[in-house]
């Protein structure tokens, strides 16, 4: 099997599970717990939150532990915003192309009365720090924006816009959670209030993730219950997942740069390979993008038949995100930078990881060439272009 | 899988009656590129049997198995028994298909409507066949 869909989740490190593997045995107190077995597992607790604290240059009290991104971005935003309110500030700025995690939570948002910006997105995928800029308005009391788009990896210019929110007095979240382990992360020299993250996406577990927020901003607990997390987040801990996100943490943001040089290659090797099908589209600045990802549109198929074929091929990969399957309409992220519908239909998302070889990318390449081949030959849509009867999108 | 039944998964990769009929009796093409999905259908009819029949489609997994189920159930029948498809028999004999992927069946069952509907008006025949809801505007996708 190729696994070439880790925007999706990746497969754990070995270094992760050996770190969990106590903590389901021997080291399975409750860290609420004054005796030593509780005890124990409350010192690794301290000592991840420690870990992770420093990986993203922030203190460990400024670090809540969630259940994943998700919920990192919701709370993270409805605490904003309940803060803006109390200050009388109810406009918050984000993008059209957010995950919707974000979208969803500002929809909420603006339902109980605040009004929200979603800042178009160039064709080339990347926000310009001068829109958001322009977009604050005096009564605005945050600005969302991913640091990497989860569908196309476009690199979004975070710092900028940190140090744009700093100077206008915003507060600025960033949802990191497709950015963790490929691009360096500091939320001081960032600019950084609020930030997302989630362990799966990096080799840790599933079901944990993690919410930084500056200090002096109040959280405001999406469960409540006991005084777990400083009583933002209720809820026995889930120590084992905490130590494996710690453990992978450390491990992918330690060798970050050898990996990104090497998954870079890789990148462009399959850019290149692709683009050789003709009437077919690279979505996304082709420089400023995540080293592990690559998406295209082929004109002429369909995306979801494209994975199948794929598949049948032993080629994991995805079209559009994970998260769009379930639904008909083409993903919104596509929409947001301009292609049509009939084109963001034929869409397919490749991400790599430091497992993947050349030979792989080759194999991809190949497959791909001959699966479009083979959609397109039994494509009406196809012929009526082939035949002049249409005209092409794509050149 | 958990998505697809078994027959769907044949289907999508072993289809039946793909591609072509040069100088077809009767041709229905529906459904939308913007939608996600379009199927063509084209008949080959001769003393009132469906001699042969042959599809092309643009769309997902469930689209290509429900045009490939729906022109084998009528191949070789007499039109007035093409005519009686439904979409409710081309899901059912794929085994089912997920919810939100049983538009792809109505799909079918319009294309080869059309189809029918196509040759009847070049041989100045009454259609007695009933074109489902329209699936060609853009208000019906999803």
């Amino acid at each position: 099997m190729i696994y070439a869909d880790n925007a999706a989740t990746t497969k754990m490190s070995k270094r992760a599970i050996e770190a969990m593997l106590p903590y389901f045995s021997e080291g399975y107190g409750n860290p609420s717990s004054l005796h030593s077995a509780g005890q124990r597992a409350a010192e690794a607790l301290v000592s991840a939150r420690k870990r992770i604290a420093s990986c993203l240059n922030a203190l460990p009290r400024e670090i809540t532990f969630t259940s994943g991104g998700s919920e990192a971005d919701n709370q993270a935003l409805l605490s904003a915003a309940r803060l803006g309110a109390k200050q009388g500030k109810r406009h918050i700025v984000s993008t059209a192309f957010e995950h919707h995690a974000v979208l969803h939570s500002l929809k909420r948002l603006e339902e109980e009365g605040f009004s929200v910006t979603l800042l178009p997105v160039p064709e080339n995928g990347i926000l310009s720090a001068q829109a958001v800029e322009e977009a604050i308005r005096p009564n605005t009391c945050l600005v969302s924006v991913m640091y990497a788009n989860n569908e196309i990896g476009t690199i979004q210019p975070i710092a900028e816009i940190g140090a744009i929110c700093k100077r206008k007095g915003v507060l600025f979240h960033t949802d990191a959670v497709q950015a963790v382990g490929h691009l360096p992360i500091d939320v001081e020299a960032q600019h950084i209030d609020l930030l997302s993250l989630s362990a799966h996406k990096f080799h840790g577990p599933k079901g944990v993730g993690a919410l930084y927020a500056r200090k002096g901003i109040p959280l405001m607990p999406l469960i409540e219950g006991g005084a777990q997390e400083r009583g933002k987040r209720a809820g026995t801990e889930n120590i084992p997942a905490i130590v494996g996100m710690a453990a992978a943490l450390e491990e992918t943001c330690a060798g970050m740069e050898e990996r990104s040089a090497r998954l870079k290659v890789l990148r462009d090797r399959l850019i290149d390979g692709l683009r050789e099908i003709p009437h077919s589209i690279l979505n996304g600045d082709r420089e400023k993008r995540l080293p592990s990802n690559v998406h295209f549109c082929f004109e002429g198929i369909e995306g979801e038949s494209l994975l199948l074929l794929l598949d049948d091929r032993g080629i994991c990969a995805s079209s559009g995100s994970a998260c769009t399957s379930g639904s008909l309409d083409p993903s919104h992220v596509l929409l947001a930078i301009g292609r049509p519908h009939e084109i963001a239909h034929g869409s397919l998302r490749l991400s790599l990881s430091e497992e993947t070889t050349e030979e792989e990318v080759d194999f991809i390449v190949q497959s791909v060439k001959e699966v479009v081949a083979y959609l397109r030959g039994i494509s009406p849509v196809w012929r009526d272009l082939a035949n002049g009867k249409k005209q092409f999108i794509l050149s | 899988m958990v998505l697809y039944s078994e027959k769907v998964m044949d289907h999508f990769r072993n289809p039946r009656n793909v591609g072509v009929i040069e100088n077809a009796d009767g041709v229905g093409e529906v459904g939308n590129a913007k939608c996600g999905d379009i199927m063509k259908i084209y008949l080959k009819i001769e003393n009132g049997i469906i001699e042969d029949v042959k599809f092309e489609t643009f769309g997902c997994g469930s689209a290509i198995a429900s045009s490939s189920m729906a022109t084998e159930m009528i191949k070789g029948k007499p039109l007035s028994e093409a005519m009686q498809l439904t979409n409710r028999a081309v899901a059912e004999a794929l085994d089912g298909l997920p919810p939100h992927k049983l538009h792809c069946s109505v799909l079918a069952e319009e294309a080869i409507k059309r189809a029918l509907e196509d040759y009847c008006k070049k041989n100045g025949i009454q259609f007695e066949g009933i074109i489902p809801a329209s699936c060609d505007s853009e208000d019906h996708c999803g």
